[in-house]
């Protein structure tokens, strides 16, 4: 099958792009051990945000029946942000704050699941039929969510604002290493269940009616999708901060590349594609450009291009 | 049988239906007809099982629709709705193949792909397997959509216009196929009809629904008179005979 094909190739390039990731102008004797765990750690961290981010868009992108948006644009990540912001906030003094990180992150990863379910789940699970006014909707509540933060962030410690606006911009060279091990097993939590999801995603993308049809129970694969959208979204959040536009990108090579809309191809493929960007793009800019905090910054310009283009040729199914 | 028990269905304060008692013979053909907005369409979808049921209940052969597993109900019927926009950019082979997933669940087998290929030959559709369903015309895609409803090899078909933007010779080659999977294969159909005459021609059984209510059913004979017909569409309807079966005459 030329799918398979396909993945075998990506499968490829990512082990090349993994292996000059860790080998490139490795320094002999001492600091050899440190420079490979160091750049270890860090891989690791881009995997995840890669992997992560492009199951979540495939995943979304089937649940609202359309090809330009993305949980991000929908403000899934500011939700994430506000909700943490808020629990700062509320359990602060309880003695939240001074929990282990990973412990923290667990909490809040449990919190945004329930409520992104909830919210996006009523304004998906009947099925979107007016994508304009979905997108509208989404945008408005993204925004909200990012001024409530603001706010909630000002009110409580206006020196800790600067802190708040700083997390509010992407980077992917400052990733919080021990935040590593728990979005480790939830990201592999997330794609197992996305994969085990797979065939009935495939018919989730029929749309409500066909799928009922054929005997799905829509609500809940709905539900379920969007829960496992939230989890991936909060751990890539939580590990580069808010990235809008990159999912969109990887989401449209992954659909150009694969030649069935099956899921079985479209996850693992968007997953590849999105991990290979993210490490060859910060091997250009740190090693080569020597500017680290770049990346990002090029991501978003170039997915919120694609994402006019998208709206332009009207291309938005 | 499908046994249809008081059932209500409100939407916000309008009342769309109002206490239905049926019964709809089994392997038969059975035509829903009514003025727009009588409420067909819902009746339709709420016995698919599309919309959950607010008042009364409905029974398909004596399985309770309520309290039967959805994925046993997609083995027994298979329900095609009024307007199908498949948002996945699919082939025309891979969506009539969808027609097989309650049976396989993701692991389609030989004769899953035996069953595709009958209901895409079925449909006329042989030539245009690997095109795109949004590379075809209305009228194909309607057949599609028919060819993957048929694939369900259910023993219920229910159908929502399904002359919708068909010409006269697919239409006719529909309604032929429809009989024969009712008289050959012993299924049965219940089909809503717009134009009349079809349900003339071809149904066994006629339900005629106005405002949310039921107001005549039986054969075509008793159900398709000159009456019965221009109290249902508050127009003048002159009904003949050709071969038998009624012919109305709403055009002139
Ligand atoms: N979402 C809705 N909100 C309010 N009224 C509706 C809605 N959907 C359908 N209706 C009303 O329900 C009635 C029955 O609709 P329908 O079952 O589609 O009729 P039919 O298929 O017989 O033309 C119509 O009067 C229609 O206006
Ligand atoms: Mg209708």
């Amino acid at each position: 099958m030329a799918d398979r094909r396909v993945m075998l190739c990506l499968a490829a390039v990512l082990g090349l792009v993994v292996a000059f990731w860790m080998l490139q102008g490795l320094p002999s004797g001492q600091a050899r051990a440190f420079v490979l765990k160091l750049r270890a750690e860090r891989l690791l961290g881009l995997l995840l945000v890669g992997i992560s981010t492009g199951i979540a868009t495939i995943l979304f992108q089937t649940v609202a029946a359309n090809r330009v948006l993305t949980p991000q644009i929908m403000g899934f990540d500011s939700l994430y942000m506000l909700m943490q912001t808020i629990m700062v906030a509320t359990f602060g003094i309880a003695g939240f704050s001074a929990l282990p990180t990973g412990v923290k992150f667990l909490g809040e990863v449990g919190v945004m699941v329930l409520l992104a379910s909830i919210l996006f789940g009523t304004l998906l699970g009947k099925g979107v039929r007016d994508i304009p006014r979905t997108i509208l909707t989404g945008v408005i509540l993204g925004v909200l969510f990012r001024s409530l933060n603001a706010f909630v962030g000002r009110v409580l410690d206006p020196n800790e604002y600067a802190v708040v606006q700083q997390a509010s911009f992407a980077s992917f060279s400052k990733i919080d290493a021990s935040l590593l091990p728990v979005a480790l097993a939830l990201t592999a939590g997330g794609v197992v269940a996305a994969l085990c999801l797979s065939s009935r995603l495939d018919v989730l993308g029929l749309g409500r009616d066909p799928a009922i049809s054929l005997g799905l129970r829509h609500q809940r694969e709905v539900l379920a999708s969007l829960a496992i959208v939230a989890l991936l979204v909060s751990v890539s959040t939580a590990l580069v901060g808010p990235i809008t536009f990159f999912g969109l990108i990887v989401a449209g090579l992954t659909h150009g590349l694969t030649r069935s809309p099956r899921h079985a191809a479209l996850l693992p493929v968007s997953a590849m594609i999105a991990a290979v960007t993210l490490i060859l793009g910060q091997l250009v800019f740190e090693r080569v450009l020597g500017q680290a905090a770049f990346l990002s910054v090029v991501i978003e310009f170039a997915g919120g291009l694609f994402f006019l283009f998208l709206l332009i040729r009207g291309r938005i199914r | 049988m499908i046994r249809i028990s008081d059932l209500s269905y409100r939407i916000g304060k309008a009342t769309i239906l109002r206490d239905i008692s049926t019964e709809l013979p089994k392997g038969a053909l059975t035509a829903l007809i009514g003025p727009n907005g009588a409420g067909k369409s819902t009746l339709l979808r709420l016995i698919g099982r599309l919309e959950p049921l607010q008042t009364g209940s409905v029974s398909l052969d004596g399985a309770d629709l309520a309290s039967t597993r959805t994925e046993d109900l997609a083995l027994r019927m298979a329900v095609l709705g009024q307007q199908t926009a498949i948002a996945s950019r699919l082939r025309l082979r891979e969506l009539v193949g969808f027609g097989r997933w309650p049976h396989h669940r993701g692991r389609p087998c030989a004769k899953d792909s035996a069953i595709v290929d009958e209901a895409l030959a079925g449909f006329a559709l042989g030539d245009l397997a690997d095109r795109f369903i949004d590379e075809i015309s209305g009228g194909q895609a309607q057949r599609a959509y028919l060819a993957m409803t048929v694939a369900q090899d259910t023993d219920w078909l229910l159908l929502d216009e399904p002359l919708n933007n068909l010409d006269m010779a697919h239409a006719r080659a529909l309604m032929c196929r429809l009989a024969e999977l009712v008289r050959g294969s012993g299924k049965s159909v219940v089909t809503v009809i717009h134009e009349v005459n079809y349900a003339a021609a071809w149904a066994d059984h006629v339900v005629a629904m106005k405002d949310g209510r039921i107001v005549a059913q039986g054969t075509p004979h008793e159900v398709l008179t000159s009456e019965t017909l221009s109290m249902l569409y508050d127009t003048p309807v002159t009904v003949g005979t050709h071969q038998d079966r009624p012919l109305i005459l709403h055009h002139v």
